[in-house]
């Protein structure tokens, strides 16, 4: 029977076909989905901030862009990944609140895409398709067999990048 | 007592949360009552409940991560700074905008007549809270205008859980039970940074 793996806030994980990997309730927060195109092998990271260095707790390397696309790609190494076959799918970054994006200079949700796509290119990961910004949350789940990355939002149809 | 700059939120101590909780439930009493007077109706208020939660229970709280919830929040400036949430389900929040408009919802979506009415429901409340933590800590504290979304818990949680991220794999919540004949259950999430938590602990004298 496939599974389907659940990833958390601030949580990644990997896995392989049939199996599909899933985050819930994506806000300002990305769900990174990376996977070996060749050998099926893919992996999800949800990231709630863009910069480990920008804060005090930073133990968790899920909770960042800079540190948890990395920790990513290590991950799916460790099970067989080939870095230069590595394709790229993103969703999340919205601005849930209109006033959300007035204190930052840039919101949030745009801070962490932005961070992320630095992070994607460090690794040298093409970035195939993206949903990203706007109002509202998404649910996710990736399919390592096809690539295929569904989103869900509430009230709306949906969506495969 | 600069060391107290240090402090965690894991290391808060009890007594903290007995002065967070105490003021919670002075502020639920007072929201009660200006939520009584703008709903024209009795409505009772339980004890509230404070806990500090990982931000992957959050979401199990409320119903699972998918459960449609009403967040309002605003932004709190003056002598601290941060943010505060006030979040309930989706079906409360709508039993909570007819009870004020004083007639049944016309469908599934909120007009913007209710959305207002909704923001208007959630700046009483928040503005009761902070009045309580303000009078206590005797604190300048400034809301702003409130902002409402509806959206899945998971996403709207986001917002204060990446406030909190900052500092913390964890969040502290308020659970304020309006007792009626619907169920009008909502929470309190206030995101102080982190040196408005060392003012509102020097405030209270620790």
């Amino acid at each position: 029977m496939p599974e389907t793996i659940k990833v958390g806030i601030a949580d990644l994980n990997v896995c392989k076909p049939p199996d599909l990997i899933t985050t819930i309730g994506l806000g300002s927060c990305v769900g990174i989905a990376i996977r070996d195109k060749v050998n099926k092998i893919g992996g999800l990271v949800h990231v709630m901030l863009p910069n480990s260095q920008e804060v005090k707790s930073n133990g968790n390397l899920a909770k960042f862009a800079d540190t948890g696309i990395p920790e990513l790609v290590r991950r799916l190494e460790k099970m067989g990944a080939v870095r230069s076959r590595m394709v790229a799918k993103i969703a999340g970054g919205a601005t849930m609140f209109s006033f959300q994006s007035k204190s930052d200079l840039m919101g949030i949700g745009d801070r962490n895409v932005a961070a992320t796509k630095v992070a994607l290119k460090a690794l040298n990961i093409p970035i195939l398709a993206e949903d990203t910004g706007a109002n509202y949350g998404r649910t996710v789940t990736f399919d390592p067999e096809t690539g295929d990355y569904e989103v869900k939002a509430v009230g709306k149809p949906i969506k495969v990048i | 007592m600069s060391e107290k700059n240090d402090l965690t939120i894991e290391e808060m101590s009890d007594r903290y949360f007995d002065v967070l909780r105490e003021i919670g439930n002075i502020g639920a009493g007072n929201a009660t009552t200006a939520l009584s007077t703008m709903l024209g109706a009795r409505i009772d208020m339980m004890v509230p409940k404070v806990k500090l939660m990982e931000f992957k229970e959050v979401g199990t709280t409320l119903g699972g991560e998918e459960q449609l919830v009403a967040g309002i929040y605003l932004e709190v400036n003056g002598d601290i700074h941060g943010s505060i949430m006030f979040i309930q389900k989706k079906e409360s929040a709508r039993a909570m905008v007819q009870k004020l408009m004083g007639m049944p919802s016309a469908g599934d979506d909120f007009t913007e007549m209710e959305l207002s009415a909704l923001k208007e429901i959630g700046n009483v409340i928040t503005g009761a809270y902070l009045n309580s933590l303000a009078t206590l800590t005797n604190l300048t504290i400034y809301p702003s205008v409130p902002d409402v979304c509806i959206d899945m818990a998971g996403a709207i949680l986001s917002v204060p859980a990446i406030q909190f991220g900052a500092i913390s794999d964890k969040m502290l919540l308020i659970q304020t039970d309006f007792a009626d004949d619907v169920d009008l259950s909502g929470y309190f999430i206030l995101v102080p940074d982190e040196e408005s938590d060392a003012k509102i602990l020097h405030a209270l004298g620790f």
